[in-house]
């Protein structure tokens, strides 16, 4: 989409923390922005619009109604880090749905899903380098993430349902960087990190100020279809907690389900001890070929923008 | 152990492999530069001192490029793998890295799991055959599959059914197959009798007992023979029956290879220039 002509964004989940530094940056580039959360940004940069409503409630629909954006960037969904499975199946799924609904019917012409790419699931014998036609395994080899799945497919469908709408639905690698917050920043937040003895999975990362390049491309580039994105080359855990300087804390299997939350290590759902054996790495040529994405980060610079910041 | 302990010339074999390696030594599947020069020495001393290996052929695999070794099965466990998987290091000019197809098994086994990884041995999936294909590595199948290691010691020397895939795969992205022998795994570990039973208790497709009960090798000579490349045109989108006789080709020079190799053990003529099949070379 050329600029210009989307000058109005709106972002949902605009308090988190990659909501902040893509509206920073947004509005650096001239977008004006609308910022939808219902949690607080108590200092919010100059030009943005907050709004500190619930999406999936009437006064969103009014944000619709009245500010008219032209593009809608999605990414007010919830793991098992922040919230319990009943609230993340009302975020996720019916936040999700709100969005399209309300984009469809207050002529939004773009909407990008922030999704993820844990959607393929961890398995013995499932492949590095997922193109994006692969199902979704995570609901099989770790069932809390259905409503993840399950919202993306949602986004997915929309390019169908909604055919007037370009939707794009972004399936991101782990982001890492100085917010230190998100799904593999929460599991490094200790000194300490379990890993399953005898397994040392690859790793695929971004760095925040990556992640959102790639939505801001996708918004120039008026995209359609669904995309996996991602940073520089896989690593392995070892490596990752290593430079991260983090101390690995090598357990058995049948005795890391009983640790996780105790002793310093980081509580993780039983079902995600998968990620800790078998790798979700993505390809991503699509979507470079498709916008001309190329990440400034790379692996290293990543991992320490995480640990100093 | 360190891999800066290991012998200068293993390093160096490791080390001029021509693979994008990261600052950290690592390549986009995983395969880590140090792993490959720990597991090279035990593997090059199994190589050298235990197994007393002889290559013949080396010449017919490609330098560089994508390539497809096609080899049988000798041996009640992937010892024939892990001996290839080293000469492809020791023995060519270059140095190339052989990443195998691996039974989906080892990738549940700890240890085992990151092992065969950073070696480069990944779980054998056609998703996985095609993307090295593609980026030019050398690939090596083993078409008989579990069946192939199941071979009892009185079966040694015979072939199993082979698969279709590997065809569809080499013709699909253009690789020229290199049919392999490899004789001498039947005698280091003579098979007497497989355990379905034992196998589906520890999630292996069978457990192989020897006279010595365990399947551990015994020191015996083996062999490789790197046959002449074969080239198969199509789109690996062609009916069974194409593909089967393309796969009868490959399996039919397997067991020339294969017999020439009997002959020339059985004649204790090792030393002489091999006859090969296909044409001189």
């Amino acid at each position: 989409m050329a600029r210009g002509l989307v000058v109005k964004v709106l972002v949902t989940g605009v308090a988190g923390r990659l909501g902040r530094v893509l509206a920073r940056r947004l509005l650096a580039s001239g977008y004006e922005v609308l910022g939808v959360d219902r949690r607080p940004w108590p200092d919010p940069p100059r030009g943005l619009q907050m709004f500190g409503v619930d999406i999936r409630k009437r006064p969103a629909e009014e944000v619709f109604r009245k500010h008219r954006p032209d593009a809608v960037v999605h990414m007010a969904t919830v793991t098992h880090f922040t919230s319990r499975a009943e609230e993340r199946y009302r975020i996720n799924l019916g936040g999700t749905r709100a969005v399209f609904d309300h984009s469809h019917a207050y002529g939004v012409q773009h909407v990008v899903f922030v999704g993820r790419h844990t959607y393929y699931g961890a398995a013995a014998d499932s492949p590095l380098y997922h193109p994006e036609a692969n199902p979704p395994h995570a609901i099989t080899t770790f069932p809390e993430l259905a409503d993840l799945v399950a919202a993306d497919l949602y986004a997915g469908a929309a390019l169908w349902n909604y055919e007037d709408l370009t939707t794009t639905v972004l399936r991101f690698a782990y982001t890492l960087g100085p917010s230190r917050r998100g799904t593999l920043a929460s599991f490094l937040r200790g000194p300490a990190v379990p890993m399953v003895m005898g397994f040392d999975p690859l790793f695929q990362f971004m760095h925040d100020e990556d992640v959102v390049d790639a939505i801001v491309l996708t918004l120039d580039k008026k995209l359609r279809g669904v995309f996996n994105v991602a940073g520089p080359q896989p690593v392995p855990l070892s490596l990752l907690v290593e430079v991260t300087g983090r101390k690995p804390v090598s357990l058995p299997e049948p005795l890391i389900k009983h640790m996780l939350g105790r002793f310093g290590l980081p509580k993780i759902p039983v079902d995600a001890i998968a990620h800790l054996k078998w790798p979700i790495v993505v390809e991503d040529k699509p979507f470079r070929d498709a916008t001309g994405f190329e990440h400034r980060f790379d692996e290293d610079q990543t991992m320490e923008s995480f640990r100093w910041a | 152990m360190p891999s800066w302990s290991v012998p200068k010339e293993l390093r160096d074999r490791v080390d001029a492999l021509e693979l994008p390696f990261n600052k950290h030594g690592l390549d986009p599947y995983g395969t880590s530069k140090d792993d490959l020069k720990r597991w090279l020495r035990p593997a090059a001393w199994m190589y050298r001192k235990y197994f007393q290996m002889s290559v013949f052929g080396a010449e017919h695999v490609p330098k560089q490029g994508r390539a497809m070794l096609v080899c049988n099965h000798s041996g009640g466990v992937a010892l024939d793998g892990m001996l290839i998987w080293t000469s492809t290091l020791l023995e060519f000019d270059t140095p190339r890295l052989a990443h195998g197809m691996a039974e989906k098994f080892l990738n549940m086994v700890p240890f085992s799991a990151t092992w065969t990884n950073r070696c480069g041995q990944l779980t054998g999936l056609p998703e996985h055959a095609i993307r090295l294909l593609n980026d030019d590595r050398l690939l090596m199948v083993f078409p008989e599959g579990a069946r192939g290691t199941a071979k009892l010691y009185r079966e040694r020397y015979s072939l199993v059914r082979f698969g279709s895939g590997f065809m569809r795969l080499a013709m699909q992205t253009n690789t020229p197959i290199v049919p392999m022998a490899f004789l001498g795994g039947g005698e280091a570990i003579p098979t007497i009798h497989n355990s379905r039973m034992l196998g589906k208790l520890t999630g292996a497709p069978y457990v192989p007992f020897t006279p010595w009960v365990v399947a551990l090798p015994r020191p015996a000579a083996c062999q490789i023979y790197f046959g002449k490349p074969m080239e198969f045109e199509g789109t690996g989108t062609e009916a069974d029956e194409e593909i089967f006789a393309n796969v009868d080709r490959v399996k039919g020079r397997i067991r020339d290879l294969l017999d020439v190799g009997i002959e020339r053990r059985k004649r204790n003529q090792l030393d002489q220039p091999v006859q090969w099949p296909g044409g001189s070379s």
